[in-house]
């Protein structure tokens, strides 16, 4: 395994590269698509079930049977990294929209009643009370979703565009170990340090949450 | 094959061992298998850890671990390492199944209302009572949900199941791709991408009628104030 990692740093790096430009971006996309959505499911109540059933049904479909369908759907070429981000992006916006919701549902009430009493209008009130209270919920849907588009990516090989799946693939087709215990490794640890980052992130951004449960 | 038929409505993708039905079989046996071995194992270790508390770092870590394992390179590995069959490829799923079933097995055991247990050893229940009798039907909305999830994963799994060679709805997708026929490759990813909704919708009957009334709230008048299925609330990934 030291072997192939030595002579072959260079192909590595590269799928590594691919690997986090194709696991964030849609991650990126996602999110922030989906935290107006998610939004709409709260406040107005009637959109919160459909919603929920829509991203059940986007999270049920195999990825590699949206992946190749895109291209028809888009009007890429089968080879294209977007349809990969575009898969993905669905994915996230499917799981953080719901998570989004359910975050801003979390909120207590009477915290909400509060700050209308103090004054704060919609706007301001969802900004500097609801979303930051919410945070502990979204950033834990953050979390599941960063570490599935990481594990997924590499089914993108099987259509030739997969980061690390491209180690995969080739350690099957030379019936070689080496690169696929490598890709999964490096996939794992992506994964683990991508979730330990957001973690961390959590911690720094509610610490209201660490007290209360150090109480509790 | 007339070239104006979609691939689904063709005739002869409907028979012989490379027709659909067989492909579905095929997929379905997969996922089937799978499932089972994976249930056998993450069921009674989820059961022990959720009721007695002890090892409980690795079930909250269960979930996260697997769901990080690349699937086609776990697939491909133990492809390699023991050359083509259904045995290397049901290892690879059982792989997949078991952290979800486990991670949610014992959230649902563990967020499974304090007095109720402690109610149930006041009236006398043994260990196994107060296991089968309270804690499992409390847990069991997150539990199945659990399962769910697994389900949802093998199917996927099982697509890709045919870039190592073996049958399933996969084939439709990489044959498709193979010889640049996207008729098939469309026809596979919508019968792969229904089957995946027709199984949730149905688990999630399942999940909805298998769970008593008293502890998911159904069939209770709203105004009554019925336990409102706190426990289905409980999402496993967020411990």
């Amino acid at each position: 395994m030291s072997d192939y990692l030595a002579n072959n740093s260079d192909v590595v790096l590269a799928a590594l590269r691919q690997h986090l430009g194709l696991a964030f971006l849609p991650l990126l996309i996602g999110v922030v698509l989906a935290l107006p959505i998610g939004y709409l499911g709260v406040r107005f109540g009637w959109l919160y079930h459909p919603l929920l059933n829509a991203s059940g049904i986007v999270y049920s479909i195999p990825s590699l049977a949206l992946f190749v369908t895109l291209p028809y759907v888009l009007g890429t070429q089968i080879l294209s990294p977007v349809n990969i981000v575009v898969a993905l992006s669905l994915y996230t916006l499917a799981l953080m929209a719901r998570t989004v919701a359910d975050g801003l549902r979390s909120v207590d009430a009477s915290l909400t009643e509060a700050a209308t009493a103090m004054g704060y209008r919609r706007t301001r009130r969802l900004l500097e009370v609801e979303l930051p209270l919410a945070l502990p919920v979204v950033l834990a849907g953050v979390r599941v979703a960063a570490v599935s588009n990481i594990s997924l990516v590499s089914v993108g090989a099987l259509i030739g565009i997969g980061g690390l799946g491209a180690l995969f693939t080739r350690g099957f087709q030379l019936d070689y170990t080496a690169p696929l215990l490598v890709g999964i490794v490096l996939s794992v640890l992506l994964a683990a340090v991508t979730d330990l980052l957001i973690v961390a992130v959590q911690r720094a951004v509610t610490p209201w949450s660490r007290a209360t449960t150090r109480r509790a | 094959m007339g070239d104006d038929t979609p691939y689904l409505f063709d005739p002869t993708h409907w028979s012989g061992p490379t027709g659909i039905p067989q492909l579905l079989l095929a997929h379905l046996g997969y996922t089937g298998v799978a499932l089972l071995c994976g249930v056998a194992i993450a069921l009674p270790v989820g059961l022990y850890i959720g009721h007695t508390g002890r090892g409980s770092f690795l079930a909250i870590n269960a979930g996260n671990a697997g769901r990080s394992l690349p699937t086609l390179g776990l697939l491909m590995l133990m492809v390699t390492l023991m050359g083509l069959g259904f045995l290397p490829v049901l290892i690879a799923l059982t792989v997949l199944v078991v952290p979800p079933i486990l991670t949610s097995t014992y959230a649902g055991l563990r967020n499974v209302d304090r007095s109720a247990v402690d109610a149930a050893v006041g009236m006398g229940m043994r260990p196994w009572q107060v296991l089968w009798r309270v804690e499992v039907p409390m847990a069991l909305p997150v539990v199945l949900g659990g399962l769910r999830s697994a389900a949802l994963q093998v199917v996927a799994t099982a697509t890709v199941a045919a870039s190592v060679g073996l049958s399933g709805l996969g084939r439709l997708l990489i044959d498709g791709l193979s010889v640049n026929d996207y008729g098939r490759v469309i026809a596979g990813a919508v019968v792969v991408a229904v089957l995946a909704i027709v199984l949730d919708l149905l688990l999630g009957l399942v999940q909805r009628y298998a769970v008593s009334p008293g502890v998911s709230g159904r069939g209770l008048g709203r105004r009554t104030g019925g336990p409102a299925a706190p426990a289905s609330r409980v999402d496993p990934d967020r411990l």
